[in-house]
């Protein structure tokens, strides 16, 4: 099936549901600004940021993600229980979901591609040195990787270990310096 | 279902392959699956994530693994629909050969005429539920997952089936997927987080000091034989 299959299909599919009153024609752009504009990766990066900076949002933070990414005024769309896990010295987390695509949406938006695609979910959870090893994330052989398969309504993010020299930086700066990878597990910052 | 879907721990995938400055929809069509999904939800004709999610693991499987996320979403999406008796096919085939498209392409969509409609909406918001009986196991219980694979929608996955690991969070009680996604009813258990040793997954292949944590459903788990 060729690539212009699936999005003629899909166009198909939506001016049906469009005569059936069920879709409106600006629907898509909606969603589109939805996701490029307000429910993405700079959402999670305010939450790291403000960990990294705040010591008592950051235990907060990692007891109950889902209250405190809404002191920030993040919540909803599969985030109904969040757990935020801690990289440290010792432990480096990586988070999947290798039967679906489970993703903490609120605060990281819509998954990449790579997130969804058959490689990273077969081998993140057999291989999971391997994989990062390419990915660039070069671990010291004694730290301790935990792979988190989000197979149930349990979404994960990973609190990545802050860069040295941001000492002097103020919080709004240290969220810019966050990438969405780092918050996956498969990037150190 | 031993589906396609079921990926974790599979052999002959490759590289992963990442891309710099990934837009959140690479083209439009992807985000009219996107609408075309809320739309359903919003008309009830999808009921819940876990009814959605099985319909994506009943796609064409050759499709699954060549369609992408959002050709998959469309799968699951079209499903549901042609089930529901909102669209069905020759409509579906009338209007893509309208805009140009090959109205005889294979669609991933494999509709199943004999598939239970849920016909019920959820009991409250969210999927955490109260339920009257304690949690079995406590944090610290050495567990022993189901061994055998079932034919429906389930959310432990091959790789993990038939293993030993502890119990490092209970989670309060979730609706069942299993039943929900089957509309059978949300018959909500107690949710727990089980690690596992990567030498009890994957044994002498394992790669050291590596755990794997799931998120699994009492009905999963079982106590853990004695070890010696």
């Amino acid at each position: 099936m060729s690539h212009d299959h699936r999005a003629i299909r899909a166009e198909a599919l939506e001016s049906l549901l469009i005569e059936r009153g069920w879709l409106t024609a600006d629907a898509v752009d909606e969603v589109i600004a939805t996701y490029n504009e307000r429910v993405g990766p700079m959402n999670g990066a305010r939450v790291v940021a403000r960990a990294w900076v705040d010591a008592d949002f950051k235990q907060r933070l990692l007891a109950d993600g889902t209250a405190a990414i809404a002191e920030l005024g993040f919540g909803g769309e599969q985030t109904e229980k969040l757990v935020v896990v801690e990289n440290t010295e010792q432990i480096h987390n990586v988070v999947v979901c290798t039967l679906c695509s489970c993703y903490p949406w609120a605060v990281l938006g819509l998954p990449p591609r790579w997130y969804k695609d058959p490689a990273y979910r077969s081998r993140v959870v057999r291989e999971p040195r391997r994989v990062l090893t390419e990915m660039g994330v070069k671990l010291p052989p004694a730290t301790r990787i935990r792979v988190w398969d989000s197979s149930a309504e349990v979404r994960y993010m990973v609190l990545p270990r802050r860069p040295a020299g941001t000492d002097g930086l103020g919080e709004a700066e240290l969220a810019a310096r966050v990438t969405r990878d780092s918050m996956i597990g498969v990037e150190v910052l | 279902m031993d589906g396609i879907h079921d990926m974790g721990g599979r052999h002959g995938f490759g590289a992963v392959a990442r891309e710099a400055d990934e837009p959140a929809f690479h083209e439009r069509w992807e985000a009219r699956v996107f609408a075309a999904m809320r739309a359903a939800f919003a008309h009830r004709v999808i009921r819940n994530a876990d009814q959605f999610r099985h319909a994506i693991e009943r796609i064409d499987p050759a499709a699954y693994l060549t369609h992408g996320y959002y050709g998959r979403w469309l799968g699951g999406v079209e499903t549901l629909l042609r089930e529901a008796g909102v669209v069905d096919e020759s409509s579906i085939r009338a209007r893509v050969a309208q805009l140009g498209g090959d109205p005889e392409a294979p669609a991933a969509a494999r509709p199943d005429p004999r598939a239970a409609a849920v016909s019920y909406d959820p009991a409250a918001p969210g999927s955490r539920r109260d339920v009257p009986d304690a949690p079995r196991f406590r944090s610290g219980a050495r567990v022993r997952t189901a061994s055998f694979p079932v034919p429906g929608h389930t959310r432990l996955p091959a790789y993990a089936r038939n293993r030993t690991g502890t119990v490092t969070a209970c989670h309060g009680a979730w609706v069942l997927p299993d039943s929900n996604a089957h509309g059978r009813g949300e018959r909500p258990q107690h949710l727990y987080t089980v690690e596992f040793a990567g030498e009890a997954l994957w044994g002498e292949h394992a790669e050291p000091g590596v755990t794997v944590s799931l998120d699994l459903f009492e009905s999963y788990l079982q106590e853990a034989p004695h070890e010696p």
